[in-house]
């Protein structure tokens, strides 16, 4: 294999028909790195009937599509090597992956298959006296690691850490369509069906006002706690990802990114640390107040109001208070 | 069917984290170290296959923190092998190296199923099970939420999508599967029932092969996040706090 070019990938995540909102701030940010890199932008469009989501790619200097029935519906395997067949014949500088369920699957293979280096959870990624650094996140947002980023390295890159207004743009991009590998062929994995988001009691993603508990709940039995502050409020409760894990509540209520993405117009989040996967879902509502025992805990970063304290002492009182205001 | 789980032990968060001297790795000194939760869900649905399937689990850790310990849990939770890695080279193991040692040791003892968690709070280099899944070219599916077995000599999976989408997959075996969660919770296990493991029970040993060096990046530092500080504190008791808060809520029109 020949060494890399100067050029920047943006491995292009969409489901139904559309791009993902995250794709549009890896392809801004990579506009950036490519510019400063001397190479070209490449958006790497993979898919089955894919082709109109290349119109909205037009930041992007080429949009490299290639189209097959096994990528229709994002497995690994398919995906991976499908990359690392276009990445051997021209390898690029930096591949830029969403830090998301098929980005860390993807990146995380194509760093093996490839034998390149990874660098997981960037925040930010920045070009420094001609070489590339990127800050990565570590133990929840609790610690930073900065590392110089080799050539031909694959990075995943958090949601949120770049706006992606920068990655939109109505320009009509060249369209380049490669020919599946031979490969795809053979692989045995397979898509047998989607699976629709389960039809919760509840819509959080419609609810004004969301109470949400994160792993200090600590059990099932304080969770009316909550609940019974979100009625008071007008909201429901939804979690973060321990709390569904536990089977204490439906996958229906969980925010992050595997579960919904939430704007509600009050989050109050209890007992949550506010790990980068939670934040996903959550970071965009119009006013944030958390509650945590830690006063590092990176949920205060994203917060507008913030109480350092233990949420069993705060929940009374603040229940005790909205009672208060709701009879007078 | 056989299956390996690959465990891992990550920094317990509870505890305050520290640098050390050279200002690019944590001080290992004092820290506390904990299975990674995603390899404990992985872990837990190796037993559940085992429960309603019939299968031959065999649990491996490298050997640092309380690797005996987590191997010790294991052999009680009801698997019914230990393998640890031992010695392990000097200094500090990325996620890179450990998925070539654990490749490794894999080929030496295959199984039908790889089994691990498909990310670790700790991951900065890669995450474990797609790395394995490309080091041992084997079909590999991440972020799953439930695998069983079809009975045809494969598996199918069931995948995470955003939004709270997700994908049944058919993958053939073997393969190596990135766990996020298993369909129930990771069984708990009496302190006494480890005890009695650690007893009646023992750790096999594997040496750490000479993995060939791995394409990593270069750390130049690691330090702590300075605060955003976008949030205002809001301080005092209980009650305090809950008068201020109510007041805002109140003034954004959000008390009704």
């Amino acid at each position: 294999m020949s060494g890399p070019s100067r050029d920047v990938w943006v491995y292009v995540e969409h489901m139904k028909g559309a791009v993902a909102p995250h794709t549009y701030e890896l392809l801004g940010r990579g506009r950036n790195l490519a510019q400063t890199l001397g190479g070209r932008l490449v958006a790497v469009l993979l898919g089955h009937r894919a082709v109109d989501m290349a119109r909205t790619l037009g930041v992007a200097d080429l949009v490299l599509r290639v189209e097959h029935e096994q990528l229709g519906a994002f497995t690994p395997d398919a995906h991976a090597r499908t990359v690392a067949a276009l990445a051997a014949r021209t390898r690029p500088y930096l591949m830029l992956c969403g830090a998301t369920s098929a980005g860390i699957d993807l990146a995380s293979l194509l760093s093996a298959l490839l034998q390149i280096p990874m660098v997981a959870n960037v925040r930010a990624v920045q070009v420094e006296d001609g070489r590339v650094v990127a800050t990565s996140q570590l133990c929840g947002g609790k610690l930073l690691c900065d590392v110089e980023v080799p050539a031909g390295a694959v990075l995943t890159v958090l949601a949120g850490a770049y706006p992606a207004e920068a990655g939109a743009s109505t320009r009509e991009p060249p369209v380049e369509t490669a020919a599946p590998p031979d490969l795809l062929n053979q692989i045995r994995v397979r898509v047998e069906r989607l699976l629709e988001p389960a039809a919760g009691d509840v819509d959080i993603t419609r609810m004004p006002i969301l109470v949400a508990v994160g792993r200090g709940i600590q059990r099932k039995e304080n969770l009316p706690l909550a609940e019974e502050i979100a009625g008071l409020l007008g909201g429901a409760v939804c979690a973060s990802r321990p709390v569904i894990d536990q089977g204490w509540l439906p996958l229906s209520r969980q925010v992050g990114k595997s579960g919904m993405t939430v704007k509600p117009s009050l989050y109050l989040a209890l007992g949550i640390s506010g790990a980068p996967e939670h934040l996903e879902g959550m970071r965009n509502a119009a006013l944030i107040v958390a509650v945590n025992t830690d006063p590092a805990a990176p949920i205060f970063n994203v917060a507008h109001y913030g109480i350092v304290a233990d949420m069993f002492e705060i929940i009374p009182a603040l229940t005790a208070r909205l009672k208060m205001k709701k009879a007078a | 069917m056989r299956i390996a789980v690959v465990l891992t032990m990550v920094p317990d968060l509870v505890e305050e984290l520290e640098i050390d001297a050279s200002g690019k790795a944590l001080d290992t000194q004092w820290l506390h170290y904990v299975l990674s939760e995603t390899d404990d869900h992985a872990l837990e649905q190796a037993l559940l296959l085992k429960d309603r399937h019939g299968a031959h689990v065999s649990v491996f850790a490298l050997d640092y923190g309380d690797a005996d310990q987590t191997l010790f849990t294991a052999l009680a939770k009801g698997a019914d092998e230990a393998l640890k890695i031992t010695p392990l080279p000097e200094g500090v193991l990325g996620r890179r190296e450990a998925a070539a040692i654990f490749a490794d040791v894999l080929r030496a003892h295959p199984a039908d199923l790889i089994l691990t968690g498909v990310q670790a709070i700790n991951d900065l280099d890669g995450h474990l099970a797609g790395l394995l899944g490309g080091l041992l070219n084997l079909p590999f599916v991440g972020v799953t939420r439930s695998v069983e077995a079809t009975g045809e000599g494969g598996i199918i999976v069931q995948k995470e999508y955003p939004g709270g989408a997700a994908a049944e997959i058919s993958v053939p075996l073997p393969a190596v599967i990135g766990v996020i969660s298993a369909p129930q919770p990771p069984r708990y296990v009496p302190v006494a029932r480890i005890r009695e493991a650690m007893k009646t029970r023992s750790i096999d040993t594997v040496a750490a092969s000479g993995a060939a060096a791995q394409p990593v990046p270069t750390i130049l530092r690691m330090y702590k996040p300075q605060a955003a500080g976008q949030a205002t504190m809001i301080t005092g008791a209980p009650e305090h706090v809950a008068r201020e808060l109510a007041a805002i809520l109140e003034s954004r029109g959000l008390l009704r």
